[in-house]
């Protein structure tokens, strides 16, 4: 293996992935770590400290940013790197342009949140980077586009494999989103601040066309490529349904792109817009499910897996909580429904089902999967990975359930009368009754990153022992020329 | 074509993508900028009464965007009997025309803002902004008594009004562009929105509504207080009949 794994080292670009990996999981500790923090906040105010840089306010587009941006955009370099690699069966077009890639998208992350704890922000949600980092973050996507794209060319194999097509429209997509959501105009070259160039209700609806698909492609199109490589990988297994995977593709990447408008259900919008919205909202179930059902249907045949392996746990559960976050987003996206729930915690609540049950889990499955071969040993510990799994779903299962309470509550009590036709509750007595789920919702993001600094910890000691075997190899070669 | 054309050029799979990607937004957000009624004509006496923010509250909204304030308060009352009652008229397409970017919100940790000019006194502002469980016992928000202490930054706020020239808020750097204003919105607002004359309006609306009630320096709080005090209040629905605004809806 030793011998076969050189020349796999040799043959791709292993070390732009590691360094990735590594970065996904500082993030991800650092980006849920501050997550929990300002979770706290919400229930104990006293613990903004009084202090600018750590309020609620300034802390959240750092805490998104990272887990979105540091977390979630590592983790897909680093796996659409190794995926591109291994199913075209090339090495990557060029080694300087990805390096590019890595260091302009660390700087972009490290530069955007210090800036937001510093006060310097376009205030527009999920897109708050000031404007040099903007411009960072396009001539970093573009590079990527272009490594990518010629890799692809330069592939080995006739057939571009489907995790690819997810790469290839999650590249596309997120270019166009952020260059047409951060058309903004700065106040002089020298000054941080600018403002966008629509105002208003096409600001909104720019805002939140770039938004929707931040999550339809940068956290769920892309997301779906890593499942088609790493499912069928782990199981052993070829994908179910070859043919759905083409069907399910072209109908996601082309719904996703209508939804956005469903965040502004009954506001200064037009109504023709958000019900355009709503309409392709509902459509979405059925491409959604349909990589769902393609990914846990791969495991037909191996499911005594799920007993013994804890790495397969995680991507069946990914895909669980992916198949139970789609269906519960088109049932929120209906206007009556939207009444309720929009403004309130049971957003966060969906929002956190899809980052930590599909995308979190999906990446901590795959990396799993990736790191023992990257650093061509065993992961040093099976028994935590397990404890991982159950640390996770734990902190997940009440992270949504309080949010759900919390959510659906308040919404109630905003909207109750008395029997004269007063309103039965002021705002702030919807704001005390959040004090527990607040609580608990914090406990669930406790045990969420406990897992991650477990998983920090295994990965550390695994590429320990990467490098202690391969020394202890080198000794023993150079044993064997020295007597021979 | 078959779909293995596409599995087998990596061009095709390119454009198709880029195509199939592209129709919604071209379907959806292009026509907002085209059809008239998306944002409707609020006119008093001919006169337009949405108007661009004076330099001061300008400066007020940015420290309203620096704090991240619109990540726990929206400014979008939705048509609902509870937000009528709690928060007044829902909000006009029109109210935040020259907002850039639209501080709508997606979430209400504490309550709506889009109506909250005149509610409460500037007094009651700057003791809620400085210590907010002072004056609501209940309340979660941050307290953020630096406001208060830091003096307000208004260098660029010419470049800053500049800026939002160019991406179409009226304010005006020529004597055309002024009396322009002044057709539009009245001599006494047209004056607010000259750029040449930026810094002196900040300067004397600060210090005559002295709304941190400091008399010796400008501060942060008497520009968040003075943007927060115009939220909502530039559209007097006493002079509209009842559901003149339902028809652009």
């Amino acid at each position: 293996m030793a011998i076969a794994g050189l020349a796999t080292q040799e043959q791709y670009n292993y070390a732009i992935i590691k360094k990735f990996v590594i970065m996904a999981l500082l993030w991800g500790v650092l980006g849920m770590l501050t997550g929990v923090y300002i979770g706290f906040e919400l229930a104990w105010p006293a613990l903004n400290l009084d202090i600018p840089q750590i309020t609620f306010g300034r802390l959240r587009p750092v805490h998104t940013s990272l887990v979105i941006f540091g977390f979630g955009g590592s983790a897909l370099f680093a796996t659409s790197y190794y995926v591109v690699q291994r199913t075209c069966q090339v090495r990557l077009f060029s080694d300087v342009m990805a390096d590019f890639t890595f260091w302009g998208w660390q700087v972009a992350v490290a530069v955007s949140v210090i800036g937001y704890m510093n006060g310097f922000t376009q205030a527009r949600e999920y897109a708050e980077m000031v404007w040099p980092v903007d411009l960072l973050i396009a001539i970093t996507w573009v590079t990527y586009l272009i490594v990518y794209v010629m890799t692809l060319r330069q592939r080995s194999q006739p057939h571009i494999y489907v995790a690819n097509w997810f790469f290839v429209a999650f590249i596309l997509a997120t270019a166009i989103l952020h260059i047409f959501n951060n058309m903004e105009v700065p106040i002089s070259l020298f000054s941080l601040k600018s403002y966008s160039l629509h105002a208003g209700v096409q600001d909104a609806m720019t805002q939140w066309w770039y938004g929707h698909n931040a999550v339809g492609f940068f956290l769920t199109a892309a997301f779906l490529g890593m499942m088609y490589y790493f499912v069928p990988k782990q199981a052993g297994r070829p994908v179910y349904s070859y043919r759905l995977s083409i069907i399910h593709f072209w109908a996601l990447i082309f719904l996703y792109m209508w939804v956005g408008a469903h965040h502004l259900h009954w506001t200064a919008l037009p109504d023709w817009t958000s019900t355009l919205a709503a309409t392709f909202s509902i459509m979405l179930l059925l491409p959604s499910w349909g990589g769902m059902i393609n990914g846990i249907m791969t495991l037909s045949g191996a499911w005594d897996k799920l007993r013994t392996d804890p790495v397969i746990r995680f991507l069946i559960v990914a895909l669980s909580f992916y198949g139970m976050s789609t269906f519960e987003g088109p049932l929120m996206s209906l206007k009556s429904v939207n009444a309720l729930s929009h403004y309130t915690d049971w957003t966060i609540g969906h929002v956190h089902s899809g980052a930590l049950g599909w995308v979190a889990m999906i990446s901590i499955g795959s990396f799993y999967h990736l790191i023992p071969r990257l650093w061509e040993t065993k992961l040093w510990s099976t028994r935590l990975v397990f404890i991982h799994f159950w640390l996770a779903t734990f902190g997940i299962v009440l992270y949504i359930s309080s949010m759900w309470v919390a959510g659906i509550g308040q919404g109630l009590m905003l909207r109750a009368f008395d029997d004269y036709g007063n309103l039965a509750y002021t705002f702030v007595e919807s704001v005390q009754f959040l004090f527990m789920p607040y609580v608990v919702r914090g406990l669930g993001g406790v045990f969420f990153v406990s897992g991650m600094i477990l998983m920090a910890f295994n990965v550390a000691m695994t590429i320990r022992q990467g490098y202690r075997e391969r020394a202890m190899l080198d000794a023993k070669l150079a044993a064997k020329l020295a007597n021979a | 074509m078959k779909h293995e054309t596409i599995e087998t050029n990596a061009g095709w799979l390119i454009v198709l993508t880029l195509l199939v990607i592209s129709v919604a937004g071209l379907v959806e957000i292009v026509p907002l900028y085209f059809i008239d009624d998306t944002v409707e004509k609020v006119e008093v006496d001919g006169k337009e009464t949405v108007r661009p923010y004076t330099p001061l509250e300008l400066a007020g909204r940015d420290i309203y965007q620096r704090e991240g304030c619109y990540l726990c308060h929206s400014q979008m009352i939705r048509p609902f009997r509870d937000e009528k009652l709690r928060y007044g008229h829902y909000s006009l397409a029109a109210e935040s025309k020259y907002d850039h970017p639209f501080q709508w919100g997606s979430k209400r940790t504490g309550p709506d803002l889009a109506r909250v000019g005149g509610k409460y006194s500037n007094e009651w502002h700057v003791q809620h902004l400085t210590a907010p469980r002072s004056v609501v016992k209940e309340s979660i928000m941050p307290n953020y008594p630096w406001l208060v202490k830091t003096d307000l930054e208004y260098i660029d706020i010419a470049d800053k009004m500049r800026a939002l020239k160019k991406v179409g808020v009226p304010y005006s750097a020529t004597r055309q562009e002024f009396d322009n204003n002044v057709k539009r919105f009245g001599k006494e607002i047209a004056q607010e929105l000259d750029i040449n004359a930026a810094e002196d309006n900040l300067i004397a609306q600060a210090e005559s509504k002295n709304y941190d009630g400091e008399r010796d320096n400008i501060s942060e709080m008497d520009a968040l207080v003075a943007y927060l005090q115009v939220l909502g209040t530039m559209v007097d629905f006493s002079k509209f009949e009842d559901g003149h605004f339902t028809k652009f809806r």
